[in-house]
């Protein structure tokens, strides 16, 4: 299939690549920017793996044609570290065993840090919601709501001070 | 105060950032130059022979480098010494749908999927066995044809005197439980990257690397050298982040193979990722098992015998399955103090993927069908269920009538926690109609005393360097697959040498770096590669007190490793005769000398000076070093040979050091109009022996739960003449937060007295309580006694409409009744199934007769 050159804005920079009219963003972001931080853990949209921010929506990367993205802002696992550092979520996901394989973890830190920009103190409903976005298969979930709480937190420390 | 510094405490996992960020690697992560992509083709027929295989028109095409047939790589192999029945690719037969037939390598995956299509492939079609009793009956075209009537394998054993123990009983209560088949579903599907390297000597092709989504390296290693006929010196197996395991990884899937022989033909680096649907297909799941099962009691609830008979439908490969129908009778007697055991397994092949391990290795089928008859029992005789599992406890330590070593025993404990969490005296048998409580229990091994390969080799060897910079560098062989073994070496170490956590570098499972471990499976990790990183760390420690104590002039014996520092006795913090060491003066782990490592030793010096009281890590370390020329040691681990258990046929399964125990309570509500059962919520008390990371111990303990409770709900492999119809993870019914209930887990600490720290395993025993506790909890909720899992709301309303109309009215499910289940069914007995499973071959057998008959044509979904 013949290649395209389109213009991707990915984690704040600029790329522009060749792509083929039906290549889907994962594969582009995995093999041709060796951002390999979104997972493919289905192929048809069941297990959020793949999950990354397109315009600040959370979006399924692995049924997504990269065509379709050009001149968004799209923002992957990787560009969620703040400043270098870990974001909140991520370092209570950490603490509170929220990720045990991690394989999913980078599809739940899009969804969760979505929520948490929407919705910053979410009530247990709003976050399971969110977590059903994903699919998980070591933690049974619970310690993930512990993380969230814990990072909720730590972000109104933050502001308070 | 704890009387630990690091254990016990709760830590986050040492790779925990790499997770949350991104950055870990996984196999699928990985590239190297040059990288060619292989996809397999699958067979579309249950059981055929192949009579041609052509691949030129797929070779033709532009990108194409090479495919591989079963002809490249013949040799057999298979993860137990008794059952090498599988090849890389398949030699002359098929035995599933989707086995494998060849492998496409080509510049791209487009480029692999569209060469699969040009390969020609002749079958002869064979009648194939779906059911394993109808296989049982088999005489002609068998599965394999050294396997008379497709038996992989039976066992009868009997312990104790059964016939009298049922003879004494005063009740006796007999049933038939099915479980159906589930699969791991590990969110990273298995993925293998194989290349080798240009010997310098010989310019040919020369040493192999292989990275690979897997539990158990070594064993990896040592099947590719009998398939490849390299030696293992020569194979460098490492693995990288694994995406989850739960036994999927455990054993040599054919990706592992299949890669590294694709590679030596294409002469170039090859990586091959399962599809979703090919990790259904690969499989080696929990095999669906018939348990027929009888128990006999005194009037007070106390067990005489308990008679067994398993029937497990294993696929189409022996795959780890003597080991699987072996441990579903060893644990079956082993939780109660149970007098007479009587116990017939059969392990089946049927042209169905192969079956393997799965968390909770052969034990979590017979607990539901035990712990859900021993609620039965309860009712009968009118004693409180949780009482009935007190009347019957082991008392350790102990050795069961089927030779297994009891030491630690936190069951009692466990019982009363869960029972009080759940105010079990005042709730139950008194919640509202359609609501009700559930109590069940388990257990597993830390570990199996014996390695599936016979040697004397230990389990488990760990080696420690430090060096002049104060890094203690740990190499261990074991595989963390995000249970957190990794992060268990650490604290050990840390532990041990009284060192900042920060200080420890875990290298662990690469075969070239790291020392033997026979992996990650069965619950082992943390007992034997703990104690074996107990007995290194001790092993180095003894050599840095020894400098030190030289340095400060004292006895060995009074010295003390603590807080990152070497202390006299009378000095250090546990003498408490330091008062409020300052903050700046505590433990960094930043690791600088004064700039004196490299160019002199501290001894020198502090040569002129007078003794010190303490020093720090790194001024121990660079004495030691100075002392010893080199601050090196390794430890091992072997199972002591009482803990391995009888000296009969098959008693090699089944003993371990030491093992841990659950109870859980369940609270359900069933809506009687649709059938579907809500867990509200699970208690779940386990016996870890310590836990040496709460954090982690507790969600292991939760993801077992979970992972028992989607069994016990939802989880079901659906098949229909032995295509599965729902290979994708939204019709295989993960659960999802939305379907997962809160799960308290409490942790109960025996402190086993081998474990490293007292510890014993936290990530599988908890997993099979979880079924019947669900079934005994809709049996108080509603009065139904659900003999088949897992308990889909068509199987509840087929329950509770035989029960109001006696039986009759059972249209929902072809007329078979879940509360009295005779044999497995297709589409799982769903009449209304929707999944996406593959399309039927038009020159399939079945479906030929259906042309006969004249029924719908081809493409039956």
């Amino acid at each position: 299939m013949k290649k395209e050159l389109i213009a991707l804005r990915v984690n704040g920079r600029a790329h522009e690549l060749a792509v083929e009219a039906n290549s889907t963003l994962l594969d582009v972001l995995r093999q041709e920017l060796n951002l390999t931080g979104s997972k493919r853990g289905c192929d048809d949209s069941s297990c959020g793996a793949c999950a990354v921010a397109v315009d600040g929506q959370p979006m399924l990367a692995c049924t997504l044609l990269t065509a379709s993205c050009e001149g968004r802002e799209i923002t992957t696992i990787e560009g969620l570290a703040e400043h270098g550092s870990l974001a909140a979520i991520q370092k209570a996901y950490g603490d509170w065993g929220g990720a045990q394989c991690g394989y999913c973890t980078p599809g739940f830190m899009m969804s969760v840090h979505w929520l948490l920009q929407q919705t910053p103190n979410p009530s247990e409903e709003e976050i399971s919601n969110a977590l059903s976005s994903n699919l998980c298969r070591c933690t049974g979930y619970v310690q993930m709501y512990q993380a969230i709480r814990a990072a909720i937190a730590v972000e109104q420390e933050r502001r308070d001070t | 105060m704890s009387q630990f510094s690091v254990i016990g405490k709760p830590i986050a996992l040492v790779d925990s950032a790499a997770k949350t960020t991104g950055a870990g690697k996984y196999a699928d992560d990985l590239r190297v130059p040059g990288m060619l992509i292989g996809k397999i083709l699958h067979s579309p027929y249950p059981h055929a022979r192949i009579t041609r295989i052509d691949p030129s028109r797929a070779l033709a095409l532009e990108g194409v480098v090479t495919v591989v047939t079963g002809e490249d790589a013949p040799n057999k192999y298979g993860i137990l010494p008794v059952g090498h029945d599988e090849t890389a690719l398949a030699v002359g037969k098929v035995r599933y749908v989707g086995d494998n037939v060849a492998c496409v390598v080509a510049v791209s995956e487009e480029l692999a999927e569209e060469a699969l299509e040009l390969i020609e492939v002749e079958y002869e079609v064979l009648p194939a066995y779906f059911d394993p009793r109808e296989s049982m009956k088999a005489e002609t075209d068998l599965i394999h044809s050294e396997k008379p009537h497709n038996i992989e394998r039976d066992y009868h054993h009997v312990f104790g005197d059964p016939e009298k123990g049922f003879a004494e009983a005063d009740y006796i209560q007999e049933g038939r439980y099915l479980a159906n088949e589930v699969t791991h579903a590990a969110m990273e599907p298995h993925s293998t990257l194989a290349m080798f390297d240009l010997d310098p000597y010989t310019g040919q092709m020369g040493r192999l690397t292989v990275w690979s989504s897997t539990q158990v390296p070594y064993y990896l290693q040592h099947k590719l050298s009998m398939v490849l006929e390299m030696p293992m010196s020569q194979i460098r197996v490492i693995k990288p982040l694994v995406g989850g395991g739960f036994g999927g990884k455990s054993e040599v899937i054919p990706l592992e193979i299949i890669a590294p022989v694709a590679a030596r033909k294409a002469r170039a680096p090859v990586k091959i990722t399962y599809t979703r649907e090919e990790v259904f297909l690969a499989h080696r799941g929990r095999p669906r098992t018939i348990v027929e099962l009888k128990t006999g009691v005194k009037k007070n609830g106390r067990i005489t015998a308990v008679a067994a008979k398993v029937i497990q439908d294993g696929g189409a490969y022996c795959s780890y399955g003597v080991v699987t129908i072996l441990y579903s009778g060893a644990l079956l007697g082993a939780l109660y103090d149970i007098p007479s055991v009587q116990y017939d397994g059969y392990r089946v092949l049927t042209n169905k993927p192969a079956c393997g391990a799965m968390r909770g290795h052969g034990t979590v089928n017979v607990r539901f069908a035990f712990e859900s008859q021993l609620d039965e029992i309860a009712a009968a005789i009118g004693v409180d269920p949780a009482e009935i599992r007190r009347e019957n406890l082991l008392k350790p330590p102990c050795i069961t009538v089927n030779g297994l070593r009891v030491q630690s025993y936190g069951l009692p404990e466990c019982i009363d926690k869960v029972v009080e969490a759940s105010k079990w005296r005042e709730r139950k048998g008194k919640l509202p109609c359609g609501r009700g409580l559930g109590i069940a229990c388990s257990h597993y091994v830390s570990g199996a005393a014996n390695s599936i390969i016979r040697s004397d080799m230990p389990h488990s060897s760990v080696n420690i360097k430090i060096d002049r910079d104060g890094g203690v560098v740990v190499y261990t062989g074991a595989s963390d697959i995000g249970q957190g073994s990794d992060t268990v070496v650490a604290q050990v170490a840390a532990e041990v040498l009284g060192c900042a956590l920060s200080r420890i570098k875990v290298v662990a499972a690469d075969t070239d770096l790291t020392p033997i471990d026979i992996g990650s499976y069965s619950s082992r990790v943390t007992f034997m590669n703990g104690n074996a990183t107990l007995h290194a760390a001790e092993s180095v420690k003894e050599q840095i007190v020894r400098a030190s104590a030289q340095h400060m002039r004292c006895a060995p014996e009074d010295v003390v490793m603590a807080e990152d520092r070497v202390w006299k006795r009378s000095a250090s913090p546990i003498a408490g005769t330091v008062p409020g060491m300052a903050e700046q003066d505590a433990p960094t782990g930043s690791g600088h000398v004064e700039g004196q490592i490299l160019r002199g030793s501290v001894q020198q010096k502090r040569k002129q000076e007078e003794p010190k009281d303490h020093m720090s890590f790194e001024e121990a370390v660079v004495a030691a070093i100075d002392f010893h020329g080199a601050l090196t040691a390794t430890g091992s681990y072997a199972p002591p040979p009482e803990a391995r258990g009888g000296k009969f046929k098959g008693g090699g399964v089944g003993p371990s050091p030491a093992y841990s125990y659950s109870a859980q309570v369940a609270e359900v509500s069933v809506d009687e109009e649709t059938g579907a059962v809500t867990v509200h919520k699970v208690w779940a008390a386990h016996d870890c022996g310590r836990a040496l990371n709460p954090v982690s111990v507790k969600g292991q303990v939760i993801g077992s739960v979970w992972m028992g409770l989607g069994q016990a709900l939802q989880e079901e492999m659906v098949w229909k003449h032995g295509l599965l119809m729902n290979p994708g993870l939204l019709e295989y019914r993960s659960p999802s937060a939305k379907e997962s209930p809160e799960i308290e887990a409490i942790i109960v600490e025996s402190v086993d007295p081998e474990g490293p720290f007292g510890a014993k395993e936290a990530s599988e025993g908890s997993l099979a309580a979880a079924i019947p506790a669900v079934a005994n909890a809709i049996f108080d909720a509603t009065g139904i006694r659900l003999r088949e899992s897992p308990f889909t709301p068509e199987r509840v309303l087929a329950a509770l409409r035989s029960k109001s109309v006696g039986g009759n009215a059972l249209q929902l499910t072809n007329n078979v009744d879940p509360t009295h289940p005779e044999a497995f069914r297709e589409h799982g007995g769903v009449l209304l199934f929707r999944g996406k499973g593959p399309f039927r071959h038009v020159l399939d057998p079945a479906m030929s007769k259906q042309r006969a008959a004249g029924s719908e044509p081809a493409g039956e979904k």
